[in-house]
């Protein structure tokens, strides 16, 4: 009993130890494959690593006017994402935290480290933290209700919210080929390429000052601060990427089990999943250009509407 | 090209500012030189510009701004930089001199608008430039901007240099049109002194115009497809812009061909292999292009931010004289290469493209349009490069002006030059094409929302350096 708390104990720590130390290689690698797209060098693929550590080393700079709100939120920010991302199963399901592991109760907890980012952005009083703040939300305002009606349409397939059970039946020849569920998967990209402010939503990598949205967010942020807050930002896309990959290609994720063979299985089919669908969002992100801001809430009605045609689908008749 | 002054009475001064305000001409600019105000106005029926001087009575002279408000910013500068008075314009704040903040922005009144604002100090590597935002959300209702921030002070280094000085600082008023103010400056140089440079220079000036055109059009293509972060474009116009400069360095010796073009010709020959490098560029550029302007046309994703937005009107692109690709893409088909025709360009065949639309989609365009007049102007200078020397020393002239207009790659360059009887420079004013495609900014981004500014700005891709001076 003893023995099988401490490898359940185990295996949840490699999942949390697993998403924090590969979330900035999966960033250095999309912005590799797009800098190859772009027919450059690229920076390195641990660039990411050393950019943390310089801003962990850097003074924290703060506004005058920042209050403890400002300060402690980069903490809060980092730990729920962190938190969120470690109840994505990722190479093994049925994890310590498994139980908790509800899809709803990850949109809530991501939702609660988005609504004191946008705090934070609105604390200083600078005009771009207040744009950045307002533009977030509305986005967010529309992606969150969509992401929802996303897990519905899945949950009434599944028959749970639990993802560890979702895993598992989506990996069972039960699932067979349902339209809603396509809809359902197109549907979570969008939401997904929204929630990480990825092309054509907002641009990570711009020096635009008006166009940007996290960005804007987190512009007074420095030093080990602007290190939390961008490795809560490559944590949240590594969850994104790997809910993807749990719900829509769960192949090779073990279950419940310590078998080394399935446990390597596990870690390594996860990391071929992570690079292929990085390399998608490097080449859509390459294909296309970022859209106005006021077309964002058409782009995210269309998640909401496919999702909850999805959803109606399964009224109208079980097989859809 | 255009010869001394004509000095006005009152009456005369009166009536210019009148032919200003009712559209029958169009203001090429307006500068001090203490005690007269002079302007040039361009006939844009017949392409005549006439000069006109005037005599401030106690540092006073009539505003040409009451009535004609694109030269509010060059009166507010005249009272900054010679300290004449324009009497009559309600406008009286500085313009580049920053010696009195807090600037007096415009208010904003009403509750649900705020201001945003933005600068000099910007996110990216860009110059500083300082952008005041009145917006209801996300919706601008009006944009201030306020400029000077790289007032390098030219003019006055400028006065009492020896000619070859006043070029070298011409040539650094913007560094992105160097070669358009070299060619300007030289040719008010040898228009105030009556010579004219040997052929073989008149056509290399031409070519090293056009590579910089060509440099900056594919720079420029890239950059405004950029901040709509579709960064492909951005990349590859970026391969070819950078084959135009080591082309340049290879036939010119210097990657923008800065202080080649020098009043009397140019300062060196084209390197021996250099019309065989062209020929290699061109045919690149030639292969290439055509597929990034199809990659343009065809990316739907990119059409839906550039087209409709930032819309430029024709009348005020005809008010404000705007010229290059924000008075081209309005339907004002004014180019100093056509207009005025300087050699040697009255020789060779090019189209001058014009469009109505006046968006972002409609500068990007022209500039599409002029990389391929350009290219096959370069064809033609090629083909027809004369034989022969390439400077001729400028004999002692005694004080002498001239004026003259050179097309750079935003717009017209205009120099003005008055030299004293040693031969020295007494005064010279260069006004950069930016100073009437800002006012219009302002305008265009009427109505759009706060993301979409960066994009209407990098269409206009003014520079903060030219009109700083």
């Amino acid at each position: 009993m003893m023995n099988a708390m401490i490898r359940d104990f185990i295996m949840q720590g490699g999942q949390m130890l697993l998403v924090l130390t590969i979330s900035p290689l999966l960033l250095g690698f999309v912005r590799k494959v797009k800098a190859r797209l772009l027919r450059r060098q690229g920076p390195p693929l641990l660039q990411p690593y050393r950019d943390l550590t310089r801003l962990m080393r850097k003074d924290v700079v703060l506004a005058d006017n920042a209050s403890w709100l400002f300060r402690a939120i980069p903490y809060v920010v980092f730990a729920a994402t962190w938190v969120a991302a470690s109840l994505v199963p990722t190479f093994r399901s049925g994890l310590l935290f498994s139980w908790t592991a509800d899809l709803i109760a990850i949109i809530a907890i991501l939702g609660c480290a988005r609504f004191f980012l946008a705090l934070a952005g609105m604390d200083t009083g600078t005009s771009f933290g207040g744009i950045g703040s307002s533009r977030e939300v509305m986005i967010a305002s529309l992606a969150e209700p969509a992401m929802l009606m996303i897990v519905f349409a899945i949950a009434l397939i599944a028959g749970s919210t639990q993802l560890s059970f979702m895993a598992a039946f989506m990996n069972s020849p039960a699932v067979g080929l349902r339209v809603s569920l396509g809809l359902g998967l197109i549907a979570l990209i969008i939401v997904a390429l929204a929630e990480n402010g990825r092309i054509p939503v907002d641009n990570p990598a711009t020096h635009l000052e008006l166009t940007m949205v996290h960005e804007a967010m987190v512009l007074e942020y420095s030093g080990r601060h602007l290190a939390l807050i961008e490795l809560a930002a490559a944590l949240k896309l590594v969850l994104y990427l790997s809910l993807i990959a749990c719900l829509f290609a769960p192949w090779g994720i073990a279950p419940g089990t310590t078998e080394p063979k399935l446990l390597l299985i596990g870690v390594v089919t996860y990391i071929a999943k992570l690079a292929v669908l990085g390399t998608l969002l490097a080449i859509f992100e390459t294909a296309i250009a970022k859209m106005r801001v006021f077309r964002v809430p058409e782009f995210l009605g269309a998640a909401l509407m496919l999702a909850l045609l999805a959803t109606l689908l399964r009224f109208v008749s079980r097989s859809f | 090209m255009i010869g001394p002054r004509s000095i006005v009475t009152e009456d005369g001064w009166r009536d210019a500012i009148a032919r200003l305000a009712s559209g029958r001409a169009t203001l090429l600019g307006l500068w001090g030189d203490k005690p007269d105000v002079t302007m040039a106005l361009l006939d844009e029926g017949t392409g005549k510009v006439d000069v006109f001087g005037y005599t401030c009575i106690n540092g006073q002279y009539p505003s040409v701004g009451a009535q004609h408000p694109p030269a509010i910013r060059l009166e507010r500068t005249i009272r900054d930089l010679q300290g004449l008075d324009a009497i009559g314009c309600s406008d009286r704040r500085p313009w580049l001199t920053h010696d009195d903040e807090p600037y007096a922005f415009l208010p904003t009144e009403g509750d649900a608008l705020h201001q945003i604002a933005v600068g000099p100090v910007h996110a990216g590597i860009i110059e500083p430039g300082h952008f005041r935002f009145t917006a209801n959300g996300e919706f601008v209702v009006r944009l201030e901007q306020r400029l000077g921030y790289v007032h390098k002070g030219i003019e006055g280094l400028m006065t009492g240099a020896t000619l070859d000085t006043a070029a070298r600082l011409a040539a650094r008023v913007s560094g992105d049109s160097t070669v358009a103010y070299s060619y300007a400056f030289a040719l008010a140089a040898e228009t105030a002194s009556q010579i004219a440079p040997p052929p073989r220079a008149v056509y290399l000036r031409a070519l090293m115009a056009e590579f910089e055109r060509l440099a900056n059009h594919l720079g420029d293509i890239g950059a405004v497809c950029n901040d709509a972060a579709f960064a492909l474009m951005h990349a590859q116009t970026g391969i070819l812009r950078e084959r135009v400069l080591r082309a340049s360095q290879d036939c010119f010796g210097h990657r923008l061909m800065m202080d080649i073009i020098v009043p009397g010709g140019v300062a060196r020959d084209i390197a021996p292999d250099g019309v065989k490098q062209i020929g290699d560029l061109l045919a690149e550029i030639r292969r290439i292009f055509p597929h990034l302007v199809s990659v343009y046309d065809n990316t739907a994703s990119l059409q839906d931010r550039t087209v409709g937005t930032g819309i430029v009107k024709p009348e005020f692109a005809r008010q404000f004289g705007a010229g290059g690709f924000v008075g081209r893409a309005s339907g004002r088909a004014f180019d100093a290469r056509r207009a005025l025709a300087y050699a040697p360009y009255d020789r060779l065949t090019f189209d001058v493209p014009v469009l109505s639309a006046g968006d972002v989609n409609a500068r990007i365009w022209i500039r599409i349009r002029e990389v391929e007049q350009s290219l096959a102007l370069i064809d033609q200078i090629v083909g027809a490069l004369p034989d022969g020397a390439t400077k001729i020393e400028l004999p002692p002239h005694g004080a002498c002006e001239g004026l003259a207009l050179a097309e750079a790659f935003r717009g017209d360059a205009l120099v003005w030059l008055r030299l004293d009887d040693q031969g020295r420079v007494a005064r010279c004013h260069l006004r950069d094409a930016s100073w009437f495609q800002w006012p219009l900014l302002e305008t265009a981004i009427d109505g759009n929302i706060v993301a979409d500014f960066p994009l209407c700005n990098k269409s206009f891709n003014c520079s903060y350096a030219g009109h700083d001076a």
